[in-house]
């Protein structure tokens, strides 16, 4: 019989590394099981400033490989695994994945992060890759001289659109609401309204994204007036929100109707022994500094679960 | 896995016959990283049924797009110096294998 772990966190982002601080730390025997290398969609931002104690001079890759350095450090495992199906019902959880290992833990930290969402609209998913982008750290120096459009008015919109534009000649951003209405902070909607190479169309939708092998024009729709017209781009980021990664949890955890794993105040789910934290739980807000709280309230909660456990079983 | 440039893609490529498969990545793309250990596996157990070879995008961007890909990460394959299969976005490495097993067969 292989070993059981006392915590096992799925999901390598800030919320799980936090949790696997947090759980090594208090020298709990605390996996984190993370497809591929660790650090969640804050891997994938490069300017991050918003994270406490951390303004300029810091990118998202470089504070998530500090995280996986911290956990690592207090003894937390770091294995590249898949889950592909999980047993919660019992006291000890079973982990199965991908390469065939099955994993025994008593208790589980989901932490599955989300992906960006798609808009599926006409044109998006054959020309991915070829101009349709998720990941301005990953594509946008592709883009350099080129014109690009950005879809969402979000944080992650705004701030990715003004990362662009030290590539692009110009970055579009189309905005479903009214004149300088943003849903993004105020401090990135001043540093976006300020920034000459960035042009807005205010209440529009992309209808379609148009390209023979690469995209070359986007169609547009006013919401005001119906009418369509055609631009023409190089390049299309999405940044619309996110999905949670949480298909394999459905019947396993109560989920909310968007997907999201419903926890209290604890972080604890529905199933005993079984805690979420970050991007895949129903919250107010989803950033970095909320992850990682997430993650250290969820171990805590699995060391207290644990202790209660222990004593239960020596009284009986 | 050879690293190509834009120096020798011509000659390593285009003008290679055989199966080829090139794994575009770059530093700053974390999902390329993720995948590439995988990929090296890969190339190490189907030794000899293909050429794999890696394009660091950085410094070769005019290549890059010069083969249409336009986002990262992308495993493009090659045979005879034509393009006859691409995967891009969210990649995953038995999508990798299945293609190659396919086209290698």
């Amino acid at each position: 019989m292989s070993e059981v772990y006392d915590i096992i966190i799925i999901g390598g982002g800030p919320g799980g590394l936090s949790a696997g601080i947090y759980g090594s730390r208090s020298r709990l025997k605390t996996a984190i099981l993370q497809k591929g290398k660790p650090g969640g969609q804050a891997a994938r931002t490069e300017d991050l400033e918003n994270y406490p104690g951390f303004s300029r001079g810091t990118t998202g890759p470089a504070l998530m490989e500090a995280m996986e350095e911290h956990a690592r450090s207090f003894g937390t495992e770091i294995l590249s695994e898949e889950v592909v199906d999980l047993d919660l019902e019992g006291k000890i959880k079973l982990i199965k994945t991908k390469s065939g290992h099955e994993y025994q833990s008593r208790t589980v930290i989901l932490a599955p992060g989300a992906v960006p969402k798609s808009l599926e609209i006409k044109g998006e998913i054959p020309l991915r890759g070829k101009g349709v982008s998720y990941c301005a750290t990953c594509d946008a120096d592709f883009f350099e001289e080129l014109d690009v459009v950005v879809v969402g008015n979000g944080d992650a919109a705004v701030e990715e659109a003004i990362y662009l534009t030290k590539f692009a000649e110009t970055v579009t951003i189309i905005v479903r609401r009214e004149e300088g209405d943003l849903r993004c902070n105020k401090t990135s909607a001043e540093r976006a309204f300020s920034n000459p190479k960035i042009k807005w169309v205010w209440n529009s939708v992309l209808k379609e994204i148009k390209g023979n092998g690469l995209v070359d024009s986007v169609v547009i729709r006013n919401l005001k007036t119906g009418e369509l017209s055609v631009m023409k781009t190089n390049g299309v980021f999405f940044f619309v929100g996110t999905v949670p990664k949480t298909e394999m949890l459905k019947g396993k955890v109560d989920l909310n109707n968007q997907g999201y794993i419903i926890t209290n105040d604890l972080m604890e789910t529905s199933v005993s022994g079984v805690y979420a934290a970050g991007d895949a739980r129903v919250k107010f807000l989803r950033q970095v500094v909320t992850a990682a709280s997430d993650g250290a309230i969820a171990s805590v909660a699995a060391e207290k679960y644990l202790a209660e456990e222990e004593k239960l079983k020596k009284s009986s | 896995m050879l690293a190509l440039t834009k120096e020798n893609f011509e000659e390593e490529v285009i003008k290679t016959d055989g199966l080829i498969m090139v794994d575009f990545w770059n530093e700053k793309c974390e999902p390329c990283k993720a995948l590439l250990p995988s990929v090296h596996e890969l190339a190490e157990k189907y030794q000899g049924k293909a050429k794999f070879c890696s394009l660091d995008t950085n410094g070769n961007k005019r290549l890059a797009m010069a083969q249409k890909v336009l986002g990262l990460p992308a495993i493009l394959f090659y045979q005879n110096g034509e393009i006859v299969a691409e995967l891009t976005n969210e990649i995953s490495i038995e999508d990798v294998e299945a293609k190659l097993l396919e086209l290698a067969s």
